[in-house]
Parts: structure tokens; C-alpha cells; sequence
């Protein structure tokens, strides 16, 4: 944007579709690919990256002017890792069979750019309040495109919505949307999809 | 079969093809995406994955097996595996510096990349939650890293053939395009399940 950060609801807002991190920037691809298979997971996964990215961004904001330059990028990691590692203990003691079937993707919510991306990029030169609407902001922008795209897959891979049985039982299950390809496969098309909006919009 | 039992080969073969960490565990998609428009730093970018993973997976192994686990301290693995990585990076990098330059050009200016490359993080975490010995740890960040270079390499090359020859729709150009690839050259690694297979 060319007049200067964007201030108050218009940093939530500029998330959602105009500078959606994941259409628009490219980031946080890796657990988008990974874990759209399963509408559930997607969603812990979501909420589990939108409290990370409030929190962290809240926290490098307020300590914007005691951190020294030189070390910010360490500093930023570890003040994203201990909210992960917070996450990770919730996880594990209320949805323990999520937790693992998440595996590793918790954990990897540390080196998710969009995190690191929204902290040194925003949170490190704007005031707490703008902070954290911008984290919020990217984190739904980033739960708009990992929900539908799981929602997609889910239940052409397995018949299955929410774990729940929702189309017939005599239904053949694309075994190939919830396998890894299609995971590539289901974004590619989310991101052609939107770019074509996006530019019959302009054309307007 | 009991985890501890299989042969660190098999390991390492199989983190190159059926569990490939780029293709099956989407790890490291960021930079993968970003820097596979160029054959020549593509390759730059795999070979230090390579090396930092080979060498991060061990030290990891030690730190969580000797240093997290007799203090009942396992909650803190993220950090301590971050720090890891981010300290031997680091260090690397100013090694490197000094020694050559022209070690540094083609492998030095990949190293702050890789320190938030979730693959290498991604190698820490599964060698825990496998179990796997030091022996197979080492195994597996080297078949790991291998896997990831030969993937960004394949589809560098493929990118910079289309880029000559063929036009894409304008709505699928950059990203788009190279994630379709991603899916065809995941489907072939695919194909090599019936070879090896670990979980």
C-alpha cells in the first residue's frame, strides 16, 4: 500500500482479500497443504494460528523499543515459540487425539512465515492496538482459505464433513484428494479461482 | 516391525522418496516456491539444506535425548530446537565467511533462509515423535535434505523450460503453476511406495 501502514480496522480488514497472506504473499503454504485434509484439524489449526499471531504480535509490539535491532528476528522466534509451545500444552490436555494427529504442523506454527512475516513486518514498528487487529486480520485471512479448501477435500475424500457421514455410503471415495497431491492440486486452484476475481474485478 | 530395528539405509531411502519431506509433509514450501524460478540458486539452496539438516538432526537428537529428557524439560523442544538451528546457521555462516568466499556466495547467502525453513524444524520434530536412534536420526536429516534438493532442483529445471516454451494463463502464472508441477511430481514420488516404506 503506498499511503503508509494501514491504521485500526483497515489492518484487519486488508487481510481478509486485498493483501490475503496466503493468495496474495504466498506464505504459510506448508500447513495449508498439510492439514486441509480433515475439516476438524483445519479448524484447531486455524485458531491455533490466529491466538499465536494476536499474541505474538501484541508482545513484539509492546517490547518494540527494548529490543535491540541486531537480535529482533531471535527475539521475535522465541517470543512465537513460547506461545506455540502454550498451544501445544492446551492441545494436549484437551484434545489430546487431535494434538497428534497434528503431529509435528503445531510445532511447525513457529516457522509459519505468516507469523514471523506479520512481526517483523507490522507488529515491530506499529502501536499494540494495530498490532494486533493486523495478526488477527492475517489469521482469518488465513483460516478463509484453509476452511474451504479442507471443506472441499474432506468430503470428496471420505465421504465425511466434520467426521460426520454426509454424502451416501455407496459413495467412491477419491482416495486422491486426501492424499498429498491434491493438496497442491486443491490450492493451485483456490489461488487461480480468486486471482480471477480479483482481475474481472479490476476489469470493472 | 519395532521402529528401532530398521536399517538407517532404509531410513534415509525412504526420506528421499515416499516420505519425502517437500512432497508428502509440505515442509519448506515457502522457499521452495520462492526460489525455484533459477536452477542455479535452487541447487545453491539444496545443498545447504542438506548440509544443515544433516548436521542439526543429529545435534538435535543430543539435545532432546541427553539434555531435555533426564531433566523432564521435553516441553521446551520447540525452543531448543529452534535455538539449535538458529545458533549452528549462524555459526556456518561465519565459518564459511572466512574460509571462502566463493563458498559463501554459492552457499553462504542461503544460510539465514534456512534457519526459518520449516523443514529443518520439521526434521527435529518427527525424528522425536518416531523415535528414531541417532543413528537413523543422521540417516534421516541427510535422506531428508536430499529429498528436498531433489525436489526444488526438478522443479526449478521444469520452470525454467516453461518459462521459454509454453504460456500459462495469466491467473495461474508464478505460484499457481508451480504448485500444479509440485502435485504432478508428488504423484510420480508417489510410485516409489511400493519400494520402501516407514511411518
Amino acid at each position: 500500500m503506498s499511503t503508509g501502514p494501514a491504521k485500526g480496522m483497515n489492518a484487519l480488514k486488508r487481510m481478509l482479500w486485498d493483501e490475503n497472506p496466503v493468495i496474495g504473499q504466498i506464505l504459510g503454504i506448508c500447513s495449508a497443504l498439510a492439514v486441509t485434509n480433515l475439516v476438524k484439524n483445519t479448524l484447531v489449526m486455524c485458531l491455533g494460528l490466529i491466538f499465536t499471531l494476536m499474541m505474538s504480535c501484541l508482545t513484539v509490539s509492546l517490547l518494540r523499543n527494548v529490543i535491540p535491532r541486531r537480535v529482533r528476528m531471535i527475539v521475535q522466534v522465541l517470543v512465537i515459540a513460547a506461545y506455540v509451545i502454550f498451544i501445544k500444552i492446551v492441545l494436549d490436555a484437551y484434545l489430546p487425539e487431535i494434538s497428534n494427529e497434528l503431529g509435528p504442523y503445531v510445532g511447525l506454527i513457529i516457522t509459519n512465515c505468516i507469523v514471523m512475516g506479520r512481526t517483523e513486518g507490522y507488529a515491530m514498528g506499529n502501536k499494540p492496538v494495530d498490532a494486533v487487529l493486523d495478526g488477527i486480520g492475517a489469521g482469518i485471512g488465513y483460516s478463509l482459505v484453509l476452511l474451504p479448501i479442507a471443506m472441499i477435500r474432506e468430503p470428496l475424500g471420505l465421504g465425511t464433513f466434520f467426521g460426520i457421514q454426509v454424502l451416501p455410503s455407496d459413495w467412491t471415495r477419491w482416495n486422491m484428494m486426501v492424499i498429498a497431491p491434491s493438496g497442491f492440486f486443491a490450492l493451485a486452484t483456490f489461488i487461480w479461482v480468486v486471482r480471477a476475481f480479483k482481475t474481472s474485478g479490476a476489469k470493472r | 516391525m519395532d521402529i528401532q530395528n530398521i536399517h538407517p539405509l532404509v531410513i534415509f531411502f525412504a526420506a528421499i522418496t515416499t516420505n519425502n519431506i517437500l512432497l508428502t509433509n509440505f515442509l519448506g514450501m515457502c522457499s521452495f516456491l520462492a526460489v525455484s524460478k533459477d536452477l542455479k540458486s535452487s541447487m545453491g539452496l539444496g545443498a545447504a539444506v542438506i548440509f544443515v539438516s544433516t548436521f542439526t538432526a543429529p545435534l538435535n537428537w543430543l539435545v532432546f535425548h541427553k539434555l531435555l529428557v533426564p531433566f523432564n524439560l521435553e516441553y521446551l523442544q520447540y525452543i531448543a530446537f529452534i535455538i539449535v538451528i538458529a545458533a549452528f546457521t549462524q555459526i556456518i555462516e561465519m565459518v564459511i565467511e572466512r574460509v571462502s568466499t566463493l563458498l559463501y556466495l554459492t552457499l553462504g547467502i542461503f544460510l539465514p533462509l534456512i534457519t526459518v525453513n520449516c523443514a529443518i524444524l520439521g526434521c527435529a520434530l518427527f525424528l522425536v515423535i518416531r523415535q528414531y536412534t541417532l543413528m537413523q536420526s543422521i540417516a534421516y536429516g541427510l535422506g531428508a535434505g536430499t529429498g528436498w534438493a531433489l525436489a526444488i532442483t526438478a522443479l526449478a529445471g521444469i520452470r525454467v523450460r516453461m518459462e521459454k516454451k509454453s504460456k500459462v494463463i495469466p491467473e495461474l502464472e508464478g505460484p499457481g503453476i508451480a504448485l500444479i508441477i509440485t502435485g504432478i511430481i508428488a504423484m510420480a514420488f508417489i510410485g516409489f511406495s511400493g519400494i520402501v516404506k516407514i511411518n
